[in-house]
């Protein structure tokens, strides 16, 4: 509490301070104590410039260029001057190509959730018992997180080849009649992706929501034991609940990282056979369809709907999921470590 | 290799201490027994890469899920005599550090100003920076190509480089900020007594506080780099600059027929990440967390 009061005497601190580096006989630089507001702007400025002129010149200016080439019909060739507005974008939302890539988007996000929450929750829960190993079990579950795309795209491609050691493992036991052309047939693909997806990235939500465990008080659940909870009534009734800022914020994660999706599907299916095998995302048809296919002024379209739609996206859980926890958020702003 | 038996060697002296709280003396063997079949699962398909690259192609085609009848080290002989594989390590190596740097520099000096200087538009600065976070690579990717193309750097590490320190600011300042902040005022308030500058201030004191937030962006930063598949796709089109992740994909292609070699090329080439997983797991675990709750 007096950590929040203290936020706002900060700014007088800062100031008097600022004064008193000027009456201190400790030779001081001679600008401060002519005029400390004229020093302090070079030192922003300097201080501040490089990565300011860093980020607008390699993240704001491609974004802001990339919604202006949307509306041209561009080869990349000299400067853009088909003017077409927005029958890009036409197009686009046209192309059964890109209807079904946003549809795979569509089944991924709630697959990723649906798979990994639920996974992730139990072996959290488990997990956050005292176990002998604690650390090393963590650690290895998280291994596959650490491992780039392309080794996890190239590993599991091998594996899954229809002469590969999936199928090969699923002769030995006896389950022949299960071997599948995994990766090729379209019924199927998704779901293979959604296992690697799941393998790869549950340790991530595991790791999360274990940190998330472990800031709940030790003791609400012991008095809860003590009440005569059984051990799944505590988790149902008492450490959930506590966990649902840190489920909220790891679902807003998935859920983008899922409409995002690119170097798995591209790494595995490359830009063809993705379409074909049904396991094409929204950032995969923007390379196939953009600078692969030479139409710059269409990829960035693409580029400009696949945004719009996170952002929408983001901006509906942000208000009707997020709110509760960015209130909090924004009111213990001064006093958050 | 290890990483396979150690989780067994943990089992044995586990059930003695188990019942310690009597609420929860059943679920203990529960737990070991889901963690132990959670991590082989996880490790299977790495194991699958690793022992696969000790096996010959005959060996993989007439079992693919085999163990390997004798353990044939060639594969991995031959990757490491040859000298690809070294040139993308060392390609790697130079834009994760080159981005590591770059990200830690320019990153802390920003963060410096947005969490301890007081001045009009400051609140717009920090948005502006966090709004970054909004944009992902891959929709600036095309225009992103062409700004680099236009500045000279295309099939050059630096045309890599410069564009992930841009894309790691927003990540790392919202991270550095909050910490920087909570360094307390007295320390402040103390330099500037003795006479201290704000510059003075920021080198001797907020960069060796500031150290912890420090090294959990830059192992971040370096992860990010060394795992980066998009931006170098666009960029490096030379074998002689690819970066690990590009020259696996185009290895595993390349030699497509010889599965064996690129199991052992594959292996070889997660090795340098996961060293540096086990050296700072709990930095990247803890910066991962404290990223997404901070």
């Amino acid at each position: 509490m007096s950590v929040r009061e203290n936020t706002p005497t900060r700014l007088e601190v800062d100031l008097a301070s600022g004064g008193a580096t000027g009456t201190t006989p400790v030779a001081p630089p001679v600008r401060r104590r002519r005029s400390s507001s004229v020093g302090a702007r070079v030192e922003i400025a300097v201080l501040v410039g490089p990565a300011l002129i860093v980020f607008l010149g390699f993240v704001i200016f491609p974004v802001v260029m990339a919604a202006y080439y949307g509306f041209f019909s561009w080869q990349g060739y000299g400067p853009p001057t088909d003017f077409v507005g927005f029958r890009n974008y036409v197009t686009i939302l046209q192309d059964p190509t890109f209807q079904e890539a946003l549809t795979h988007n569509g089944v991924i996000v709630v697959l990723s959730l649906v798979l990994q929450g639920p996974v992730a929750i139990l072996l959290a829960l488990l997990l956050n018992r005292k176990l002998r190993g604690q650390s090393l079990i963590r650690v290895l579950i998280f291994v596959p997180y650490v491992i780039s795309e392309v080794v996890v795209g190239t590993g599991w491609s091998l594996m899954l080849q229809s002469n590969g050691a999936v199928n090969g493992m699923l002769e030995k036991l006896g389950l022949g009649a299960f071997t599948q052309d995994w990766l090729s047939n379209p019924d199927i693909a998704i779901w293979t992706l959604m296992v690697i997806i799941t393998w790869k990235y549950v340790g991530f939500a595991v790791i999360l929501f274990l940190a998330g465990l472990q800031g709940i008080p030790e003791e609400l659940p012991e008095a809860a034991a003590i009440d005569g909870a059984s051990f799944w009534q505590i988790q149902r009734h008492i450490t959930l609940p506590l966990l649902a800022p840190t489920l909220r914020i790891w679902a807003f994660l998935s859920i983008i990282g899922a409409l995002q999706l690119f170097d798995l599907v591209y790494i595995i299916w490359g830009q063809y056979i993705a379409s074909t095998a049904g396991t094409s995302t929204m950032a995969t048809y923007l390379v196939a369809n953009g600078r692969n296919a030479g139409n710059y002024g269409y990829g960035n379209a693409v580029a400009v709907v696949l945004f719009l739609i996170s952002l929408v996206v983001a901006l509906i859980y942000q208000r009707f999921v997020l709110s509760r926890d960015t209130e909090g958020a924004i009111t213990e702003k001064g006093t958050s470590k | 290799m290890t990483a396979l038996t150690t989780p067994a060697v943990a089992l044995p002296p586990a059930n003695p201490p188990a019942p310690i709280k009597t609420s929860r003396r059943w679920g203990t063997p529960v737990a070991y027994v889901v963690a132990v079949l959670v991590i082989g699962l996880m490790l299977a398909p790495v194991l699958f890469i690793i022992i696969g690259g000790f096996r010959t192609n005959a060996q993989i085609t007439t079992d693919p899920s085999g163990w390997p009848s004798v353990w044939n080290i060639g594969n991995y002989l031959d990757v490491l005599t040859g000298g690809t594989f070294w040139r993308l390590v060392g390609n790697s190596l130079i834009a994760g550090f080159a981005t590591t740097l770059g990200v830690v520099v320019l990153g802390l000096m920003a963060s410096y100003v947005l969490a301890r200087y007081k001045f009009r538009g400051r609140g717009i600065l920090y948005a502006t920076f966090a709004a970054g976070l909004m944009f992902p690579m891959t929709v600036a990717i095309t225009p992103l190509y062409l700004v680099v193309k236009n500045l000279g750097l295309m099939n050059s590490l630096g045309g890599v480089i410069l564009p992930q320190i841009a894309f790691a600011l927003p990540t790392t300042i919202i991270i550095l900020v909050p910490f920087l902040r909570a360094i307390p005022d007295e320390i402040q308030e103390a330099a500037f007594i003795d006479g201290c500058s704000r510059l003075g201030f920021f080198w001797r004191m907020i960069v060796p506080l500031a150290m912890p937030g420090v090294i959990t962006v830059g192992i971040l930063a370096f992860i990010a780099s060394w795992n980066s598949y998009l931006l170098p796709l666009f960029i490096l089109n030379n074998d002689a600059v690819f970066t690990l992740p590009l020259g696996v994909q185009s290895f595993a292609s390349q030699y497509s027929v010889d599965t064996a070699k690129v199991l052992a090329f594959t292996s070889l080439s997660m090795i340098p990440a996961l060293v540096f997983f086990a050296l700072f797991e709990r930095r990247i675990v803890g910066g991962l967390t404290g990223a997404v709750k901070g």
